[in-house]
């Protein structure tokens, strides 16, 4: 058993803002009406600084930072040392990062 | 569509449909394995509260310690499944609120059906309603709820004040350990929801609100609340005096039982139905006469897939004979979509319909759905251009995970089973301008029309 971590959005509260893009943009992108879309991976262990920082930003307070439990001992959120060759999270191309 | 559809169900209900075994309680089935409408199919009327007993007899009460958790378990060994469109084990979620470590618990039967496309519970409300009004005291009793809610839409039909009428009746001969209380929230597509549902029986708006926490966690006033679809609170109350092997009996092992489809659009015998989950889809596409030569069927309703006729009428009616497809039973609607008409019309006035009656609560539905709407409608009645079509596209995927409910990702699925069902329509109205099927065709899906003002959603 182990811990991952995972932002909560509060859809109803975000009012989009975009902060989370620009504090954590490699688990956030927006999109063309400045709304987050969230990668669907865990938040990696190295990137949990970055997370907290949008979660406390978040002007809406729509961010939750959450650890569970993992029953995949091996999860690749929770290795120290990640496999260079996997992308990282940044959700794919298409949308709009604010500048 | 709802109650001259029952009527035409009648007399139609033996298209092409002969079985060989004998049902396993002829008295309380109808000829084809009817169970929840053998009643309607026996006398032609709706069921009073004489003949509900003496059908199916008293519902038995529980009263002794542990007959809740009994009856629990009989649902988990009967395999019942929620019929509100999710399909999540009824087991599941009425052990959820049972096992709450507070004691002052709510039991919500849902029979908004706001899906304009399907009339099955609106239908079982009028024609068998005991056995609904049966299954919410049975729930609330196997949960340990005082408080029991039933929710009708806001339609102005009387259907509540019937309701309250029968209740009285019950009441009268000592039927329910429980008073149920009828309700009609207002009429909107989200307002449905189970979390719109509690929102509103707790003062507030029905409009969905952030989930987690559920409803069996924190629902009508912040109480655990089970919130069940009529059909399935109806089947409850058979699987309780019947037990779990009877259920089981019809359907298939992954999905026991019968279920109500509503045949909409493209039926020459539209109505709702019962049928047992395992039915071949063409078998059920019969019973309405659904003409051989539609080219589609919407399958689920407006949260649910387009597939292809020659393909879905293969696959046999229950989530894992559909999923072949992608699609899933839903709330218990196929519309066919008949030859020469536009299946990219259809959509995009459905899509239309469901940006109009969001909450608009979520980016998605403030912004993308109304934005994919209105593209769809370009593609639809001309004015789309190639790269429209790439932010139609983008825009459908980005749809789906990122609201509060679930509504933005039933409208993608929608466009996406469009896009890719109508394919070659997709192409030829890209290339050559809308085709005259959309242009100068009426309606076939049916979508309230009336526009939502902010003040409508109490």
């Amino acid at each position: 058993m182990s811990r991952i971590h995972r932002v909560i959005v509060d859809r109803i509260a975000c009012t989009g803002h975009g902060l989370c893009a620009e504090l954590f943009p490699e688990h956030f992108a927006l999109d063309e009406w400045g709304y987050p879309v969230q990668s669907a991976e865990p938040v990696r262990r190295d990137h949990l600084a970055h997370a907290r920082r949008a979660v406390a930003a978040c002007p809406a307070l729509a961010l939750r930072l959450e650890a569970v439990r993992s029953r995949m001992p091996a999860d690749r959120s929770d290795r120290s040392d990640p496999p260079a060759a996997q992308p990282t999270n940044q959700p794919s191309t298409g949308y709009r990062t604010r500048p | 569509m709802s109650t001259s559809a029952s009527g035409t169900t009648r007399h139609m209900r033996g298209y092409g449909h002969h079985r060989s075994h004998p049902a396993p309680h002829p008295a309380i089935e109808g000829r084809y394995g009817e169970r929840l409408l053998a009643g309607w199919f026996a006398t032609g009327r709706p069921a009073d509260l004489r003949n509900h007993l003496a059908r199916y007899g008293r519902a038995p009460v529980l009263t002794g310690s542990g007959d809740g958790h009994r009856l629990i378990d009989t649902v988990a060994r009967a395999g019942l499944t929620g019929r509100g469109g999710a399909g999540f084990a009824t087991a599941v979620k009425l052990r959820a609120v049972a096992g709450h470590r507070r004691s002052e618990r709510v039991v919500v039967a849902n029979g908004m059906e706001s899906e304009p496309a399907s009339a099955k519970d609106k239908t079982l409300l009028q024609l068998a309603p005991h056995l609904v009004l049966d299954g919410l005291v049975l729930a609330a009793e196997a949960v340990g709820a005082a408080e029991a809610h039933l929710c009708v839409a806001r339609t102005g039909d009387g259907l509540d004040h019937t309701l309250r009428t029968l209740i009285e009746e019950r009441r009268h001969h000592g039927l329910d350990s429980i008073d149920i209380r009828v309700h009609t929230p207002p009429h909107r597509y989200v307002s449905s929801e189970a979390s719109a549902l509690v929102n509103w029986l707790s003062g507030g708006e029905a409009k969905p609100t952030t989930t987690p926490p559920r409803t069996s966690e924190r629902g009508v006033r912040g109480l655990p609340t089970l919130v069940d679809n009529v059909e399935t609170l109806a089947h409850l109350a058979l699987i309780a005096r019947f037990g779990p092997d009877w259920f089981r009996a019809r359907g298939t092992a992954q999905t026991p039982g019968t279920g109500l489809v509503t045949l909409g659009s493209g039926a020459i015998h539209p109505g709702v139905y019962e049928i047992e989950f395992g039915t071949p889809v063409a078998e059920v596409l019969a019973l309405g006469a659904v003409p051989g030569d539609a080219q589609a069927v919407l399958v689920g309703g407006y949260f649910g897939s387009w597939v292809p006729f020659a393909e879905v009428s293969g696959l046999r009616y229950s989530p894992e004979g559909l999923a072949a497809l992608g699609a899933s039973p839903g709330a218990g609607v196929l519309a066919a979509l008949p030859a020469g008409a536009c299946g990219l019309a259809e959509t995009a006035r459905v899509l239309g319909y469901l940006a109009a009656h969001s909450a608009r609560q979520c980016g998605p539905c403030r912004f993308g759905l109304p934005a994919t709407a209105e593209d769809f409608s370009r593609l639809a009645f001309g004015g789309l251009d190639r790269a429209g079509r790439l932010r139609l596209e983008r825009n459908v995927a980005l749809l789906r995970g990122r609201g509060a409910c679930k509504h933005p990702d039933g409208a993608s699925r929608l466009a996406a089973s469009a896009l890719h069902a109508f394919g070659a329509e997709v192409r030829r109205h890209l290339a050559t301008g809308p085709c005259p099927a959309a242009l100068h065709g009426a309606a076939l899906l049916p979508t309230h029309a009336e526009p939502i003002a902010d003040g409508d959603w109490r």
